[in-house]
């Protein structure tokens, strides 16, 4: 399907996508230029495409109403902790699945892998009770531990057992004729050629950290312990309806910092995760 | 990990007779396995047998009473007046999803595929919503899906008076299906954009000789060639169209009625709100068989469906 395409039928076709498009794109637009409207052209008729008076006290209003800065931090402190310890854990399972020869292997691998079965909406009552007992309630921890050691984790590791299987085993082979020790092995040798998996892999460790939601409305209780998703949905007014202008300045803020850098590394992006999908 | 394995070396080297090559192996294997495995123990699998078991005692929070009750949250499931309308919300909706999502995912990705200038930035551009959070993307959505919101208010600028979406039954399921595809096809698309660039190039020439029509070629040649991603791509959507959660909670609260409560967000409904953890824990054990069964039909579907395994 790679042949030229004739002129008439490349308008059409820029036509289609820049219609399909639309969804997609303009959403995030509404986001950003509804944020600064004054709450009274919010809903205005005609919709505003561009705003015709900016309110940039939306912004202000973001961090007085609650504390946004802490929330910022705890989101991206828990998607950082989360996503460099996914890598390590899910690197070295990995690696062992798909390199050493140890008792059960395979048998283990069938468990692990009963983690990517079982949704993690399916083990939230347990997992609640459990860390309630271990007094984690209301802490971050749940939202760092599971992730890193629990279910999600296993698609990390399936990733990173397909990708080294993949990889030619000599220069591994050499090193251990000269000598070297398995962790040495992973650690100098077999990592570092890991790499565009290990991309992959914090890349929707990030996003999935960064989207999480059941979790913390089911662990956390006080506003300054919130992550970001959670934050959003608390500016509301004494009636419980949102605030949409300092509802939408808050998602911008969580929103732009993660587009833009996507829009600058967008190539490793999509080629990474495909890479994954293909191995997958 | 680091250290474990430091300290390990030292010894397996003064007492080589019994540590052999493979019984390094063996403990290198394990120690490296560790974490995860430790992990998968205590949050995946002891959490699961004591799903089980708290789905067999009714648990009042609030008179802190914890009693066996065999079957009875089982029957409760069958008396549950509720439930055929949040199994038919998550069928509706899981259904929805992924025909939609997976349709327009191929298309996008034939679409991608053609050779344009500047189609990478296409291609970012429908990707990108991939990255924004979730939430924000779910607000904007419920912002724009307002009553006076910006789609009735395009709507009107053509004459139309649009629902109120997300009050009314019909138009509320389809927000939500519609507002979590837009948010995660770049996923499906760029598996398929990656599928379509490995079918060999030749077949569609031979085809061209042969004089058969660019349908007929995508149905014979693109479809089967790319049938292993669309395995791949419909259990991950499934699976993970069961587990959709925020956007439910964000857009309708499940409502209007029970219309778009889906098994996930009545399960939270009934252990976190309701404080009934022994039924919570009962339709968590539902869910969990729904997605086993569902995986494994899949699974084994795959023989018919899959013409070609690379």
């Amino acid at each position: 399907m790679k042949a030229e395409l004739s002129p008439r039928r490349q308008v059409f076709l820029y036509g289609l996508l820049c219609v399909l498009l639309i969804p997609f794109v303009f959403p995030t637009w509404w986001m950003v230029t509804s944020s600064v409207k004054p709450i009274s052209d919010i809903f205005a008729f005609p919709p505003q495409l561009v705003p015709e008076s900016y309110d940039w006290t939306t912004y202000s209003k973001v961090f007085e109403l609650q504390p946004f800065v802490k929330q910022y931090w705890n989101s991206a402190y828990i998607a950082a902790l989360v996503t460099i310890g996914t890598m390590i854990v899910s690197s070295m399972a990995g690696y062992a699945f798909a390199r050493i020869k140890f008792p059960f292997a395979n048998a283990i691998f069938m468990v692990v892998l009963l983690g990517l079965l079982i949704p993690s909406e399916v083990t939230i009552v347990p997992l609640f009770q459990m860390f309630l007992k271990a007094g984690m309630v209301n802490t971050h921890w749940p939202l760092i531990l599971v992730p890193i050691f629990g279910a999600p984790s296993v698609f990390a590791t399936f990733v990173m057992r397909q990708f080294f299987i993949a990889l030619p085993v000599e220069l591994e082979e050499a090193a251990r004729v000269d000598g070297l020790g398995r962790f040495k092995i992973f650690r100098k040798i077999a990592l570092p050629l890991a790499r565009p998996a290990l991309a992959s892999v914090a890349i929707f460790t990030f996003l999935h950290s960064w989207n999480l939601y059941l979790e913390p409305i089911v662990f956390l209780s006080s506003a300054d312990k919130f992550t970001l998703p959670q934050a959003l949905t608390q500016y509301t007014d004494a009636y419980g309806g949102p605030m949409w202008n300092i509802q939408l300045a808050a998602a911008t803020l969580t929103a732009l910092p993660v587009l833009i850098v996507f829009i600058i590394a967008q190539k490793q992006f999509v080629e990474g995760l495909a890479h994954t999908g293909l191995k997958g | 990990m680091a250290v474990v394995q430091q300290t390990a070396r030292p010894e397996a080297r003064s007492s080589s007779s019994f540590w052999t090559i493979a019984r390094r192996d063996s403990l290198a294997g394990f120690l490296f396995i560790a974490p995860q495995l430790i992990g998968i123990t205590l949050f995946v699998l002891i959490p699961l047998c004591l799903v089980f078991w708290y789905s067999l005692h009714e648990w009042n929070v609030l008179a802190n009473t914890f009693t066996y009750t065999g079957l009875a949250n089982y029957q409760m499931l069958l008396e549950d007046t509720s439930l055929p309308s949040v199994l038919g919300a998550t069928a509706i909706f899981s259904a929805g999803l992924v025909i939609f999502n997976l349709s327009l995912a191929l298309l996008l990705a034939v679409l991608l595929n053609q050779k344009l200038a500047g189609i990478t930035i296409f291609r970012t551009l429908f990707f990108s919503p991939v990255v924004v959070s979730l939430v924000a993307w779910t607000i904007v959505w419920g912002f724009l899906l307002q009553k006076n919101g910006g789609i009735n208010g395009v709507l009107l600028l053509v004459g139309i008076e649009g629902p109120n979406w997300l009050r009314e039954p019909v138009t509320a399921m389809i927000s939500v299906i519609v507002v979590q595809v837009f948010k995660n096809v770049g996923l499906n698309m760029i598996l398929f954009l990656a599928a379509l660039q490995g079918v060999p190039n030749e077949l569609y020439e031979a085809a061209r000789i042969d004089g058969a029509p660019r349908f007929k070629q995508f149905r014979r040649i693109t479809l089967p060639l790319i049938s292993p991603t669309i395995l791949l791509t419909s259990i991950i959507t499934i699976v993970g169209s069961l587990q959709v959660f925020a956007q439910i909670a964000v857009l309708t609260q499940g409502g209007p009625g029970l219309t778009t409560t889906v098994l996930v967000y009545y399960l939270y409904q009934q252990a976190f709100q309701f404080h009934f953890f022994g039924y919570g824990s009962t339709l968590s054990i539902m869910l969990f068989v729904i997605v086993a069964v569902l995986t494994f039909a899949q699974w084994q579907m795959r023989k018919r469906i899959v013409f070609y395994e690379s």
